[in-house]
């Protein structure tokens, strides 16, 4: 007889249902998007905060000191250690790789060029890198170099060098001075050398050459040789576990600090992977970016909580609307000896079946949103892990319950005869 | 007929016996909130609530740009002013940068010069004012300021080379030599770990050179931050004004995509908060249609009727939406300490748009119902069919 009368409610009166059921799915739906939007804006954020630069800066342990001005390196260039090129698809092996974005190594090169017709020769930099290199280790492969990990980096006539060839981007200031331009040759330390592009970058590179990694290893005549490596990761904000000196942590604390991504615990991996280097944080990103995270995250975690608050509200007016509405059948319903109790399990039936069936849809609904918000703000998917959906069920079945609790409860104790005669 | 119905319809006779028209309805506008609240609560209620959401989110939405430039300007410099060809900037440089931005940022010299330890090796030293770089770069991990003259703070890895036993060092430039005690080591993971820093009244009277750059953090939009630049480059024509690009794109990009987030985040909340007023209303006015059904018995048009419910609607909209909006901008006030640790300024410009939204879903939930109501026979509505 229950179930009969759940099920007659439902075949009976499709419109009422129809509409709290539509409130529900789209109380769900906002709630799922803003949710998953919410988990996944740190990660997304994090990717964009990498157009700043590196955060992570490796270099050789044992280096001299670099005596730099304007992007010109007074020490001589031969002097100091160097770290191996060799060594840098490690960096793929690391336990954290998966949160490194990219790297790119430098090596920079005192190099002469003719200045005038004259035969007067002036002292620049030739900056050697990776544009757009394929790495690969193991299993794993990434495509990384300074068009990825320094997207301000414009080319702004020609094109980019390939990483085998032999020509180089001239910086914007210096092409001026040198009136060059790209598909010219320019003759640096003896080389003729073809200049593929003009490089904008707004920093000190503007005076400089920038070539191939290959090729300035080549002018400075140490195969394999690289001066540092820029590495972009993204890193979890510091907090005071990972201040803490590895070195003084006990055994649990410290694989806790070793399996976070913290820029200190990558930064120690990095110099794990790659031998006789020091790796540390460029703390103007890394500090930086983790109070803007912080702030990101909390704002939309708070707008979400504000979703949440509102699709609860909606989906309570609607079922209490609904409810208020069949007060007349209440009423039948008691007149015929249906106890408090029976007739409230109906209508707690009747609820819970409309949050299961707006809670189904609603996922699903709101997982598409989510992917569309995704793809049109952050050119990526946002997935929903599929353990929500039954946390989001069981939201859903709660705030119908408690949504209609206030309205059931009234419907229950009002006086069948008054329900009968349609008064209030 | 019951109590309550005769005794509404008691109170409309009696009105109209001795009461002009206007003051009527105006009458039947009051006491039918205030009679049956029970009924008008929970309607003004949501109604509220979604007003509140509303205009707290849409706050926010104005509000969080100026919040996050101001995290942003914590990486630093995003103008750079360098004298042409590395030459010194005009003795009066920094006192024009200030008097240009006028507030609006702040501001730290710097001179470097390479200079002679006293075993012969290179070193980068640096002569800037700490204080403002204090202000400036504020993700300098600094061990201890130097607070009196000839004291300097070491990079960390200047350390070793210079003062590995944290004893006095002299260093020396151009034959000038400067004997120095260091106040502490600055660390930063960038090229500042491997120079000396000292204070610009010291640095210029060891080696008379004047700073050569002049690092900006403007505060403001991007076109304000353009018109700062332009400003600054005929303020000093002798300086060559750039952007630090990286900062100044990341930045566009990391608020671009914060507030598209938050703008899908509004237009979302503000649907489930509109629908929920609708449903509460529609509910509300469906309920009324005896009222509706009596007043149309004793010959009300349906003008009259239609105005009635919309007048009523429309002054629940209006309370609600007035309500609702001191209610959300407390939230976004509260959200703003909570998160940035600043309060979010109450946009009074949001009201009229809070106000005008509230009033048309009151009055589209009104009508909705009201419309599909007039085609009814009063008499089938008041048997209750």
């Amino acid at each position: 007889m229950f179930a009969r009368l759940v099920y007659e409610s439902f075949r009976r009166q499709k419109r009422r249902k129809l509409l709290a059921g539509a409130a529900i799915t789209l109380g769900v739906t906002v709630a799922t998007a803003m949710i998953a939007v919410a988990t996944d804006i740190g990660d997304k954020i994090n990717r964009e905060l990498r157009t700043i630069g590196a955060n992570l800066l490796v270099t050789p342990e044992e280096d001299t000191l670099d005596v730099e001005i304007g992007g010109i390196n007074l020490k001589p260039p031969s002097d100091g250690a160097f770290l191996n090129e060799a060594d840098l698809p490690r960096i793929e092996g690391t336990f954290w790789h998966n949160n490194i974005t990219g790297f790119s190594p430098m090596l920079p090169v005192l190099v002469n060029v003719a200045l005038r017709r004259d035969g007067q020769t002036d002292n620049l930099t030739l900056l050697g890198t990776y544009f757009a290199k394929r790495i690969s280790f193991g299993k794993e492969a990434i495509t990384t170099g300074v068009r990825s990990t320094r997207p301000w980096w414009k080319v702004t006539s020609g094109a980019w060098p390939d990483d085998n060839s032999r020509d180089v981007l001239l910086g914007g200031r210096l092409a001026a001075r040198l009136s060059a331009k790209a598909g010219d040759f320019v003759t640096l330390s003896g080389r003729q050398l073809h200049v593929s592009g003009i490089l904008s970058t707004g920093g000190v590179e503007d005076d400089e050459v920038v070539a191939p990694l290959a090729l300035a290893q080549d002018i400075l005549g140490k195969p394999g040789a690289v001066r540092r490596v820029y590495v972009s990761a993204l890193t979890k904000p510091e907090d005071a576990l990972a201040r803490r000196d590895p070195r003084s942590m006990s055994g649990p604390v410290y694989d806790r600090w070793y399996c976070s991504p913290y820029p200190q615990s990558i930064a120690f991996q990095l110099q794990e992977a790659i031998p006789h280097s020091h790796a540390e944080q460029i703390r103007q990103v890394a500090q930086n970016e983790g109070a803007v995270l912080t702030r990101i995250e909390g704002l939309i975690f708070l707008v979400t909580l504000a979703a949440l608050l509102a699709s609860a509200l909606a989906v309570s007016a609607a079922m209490a609307t609904a409810i208020f509405e069949r007060r007349a059948e209440v009423g039948l319903m008691k007149a015929l000896g249906a106890g408090k109790f029976a007739v409230a399990s109906i209508f707690f039936a009747e609820a819970t079946l409309l949050a299961v069936i707006g809670g189904l849809v609603g996922f699903g609904a709101g997982a598409v949103l989510a992917r569309q918000i995704g793809r049109s703000i952050f050119n990526s998917q946002i997935t929903i892990p599929s353990v929500l959906l039954p946390v989001i069920l069981a939201i859903a079945v709660i705030v119908t319950f408690v949504g209609s609790a206030a309205a059931i409860r009234k419907a229950v104790e009002l006086d069948p005869v008054f329900a009968l005669r349609g008064e209030l | 007929m019951s109590a309550g119905v005769s005794e509404s319809a008691r109170e409309v006779g009696a009105g109209r016996a001795k009461s002009p028209h206007t003051s009527m309805f105006l009458r039947m506008l009051v006491r039918a909130a205030v009679l049956r609240r029970g009924r008008a609560l929970p309607a003004l209620f949501s109604m509220v609530v979604a007003a509140a959401v509303a205009t707290a989110v849409t706050n926010l939405y104005v509000d969080v740009q100026a919040k996050l430039r101001r995290e942003f300007r914590n990486y630093g410099a995003n103008i750079v002013l360098a004298g042409r060809d590395g030459a010194s900037l005009p003795a009066d440089a920094l006192a024009q940068v200030e008097s240009t931005l006028a507030g609006r940022g702040v501001v730290a010299p710097f001179a470097l010069i390479v200079a002679r330890t006293s075993d012969g090796q290179p070193i980068v030293v640096a002569g800037t004012d700490f204080e403002r770089v204090r202000q400036l770069d504020r993700w300098w991990s600094v061990s201890r300021w130097p607070a009196a003259p000839e004291q300097a703070l070491i990079g960390v890895r200047a350390l070793p080379v210079v003062s590995p036993k944290n004893q006095a060092f002299d260093l020396s430039f151009q034959g000038h030599v400067i004997h120095l005690t260091p106040a502490g080591t600055v660390q930063t993971g960038a090229a500042e770990d491997s120079r000396i820093y000292l204070s610009l009244p010291d640095f210029v009277s060891w080696t008379g050179v004047q700073p050569s750059t002049i690092e900006v953090a403007a505060t403001g939009s991007p076109e304000e931050i353009a018109a700062i630049m332009h400003q600054l480059e005929q303020a000093i024509p002798a300086a060559e004004v750039r952007p630090v690009r990286q900062i100044m794109e990341g930045e566009a990009r990391v608020l671009g995509k914060t507030r598209s987030t938050l703008l899908a985040a509004a237009a979302l909340i503000i649907l489930t908060a509109a629908l929920c007023v609708l449903s509460t209303l529609m509910g509300w006015v469906f309920d009324r249609r005896r009222d509706f059904a009596i007043m149309k018995a004793l010959g009300a048009s349906d003008r009259l009727l239609k105005g009635f419910f919309a007048a009523e609607a429309a002054a629940l909209g209006a309370a609600g939406a007035v309500i609702g909006f001191v209610l959300g901008v407390g939230i976004a006030a509260w959200i703003g300490r909570a998160n940035f640790h600043a309060p979010v300024a109450p946009r009074f410009s949001v009201l009229p748009f809070v106000l005008a939204g509230s009033i048309m879903v009151t009055l589209l939930s009104a009508i909705l119902p009201i419309s599909l109501l007039r085609r009814v026979q009063p008499a089938i509505i008041l048997r209750g069919e």
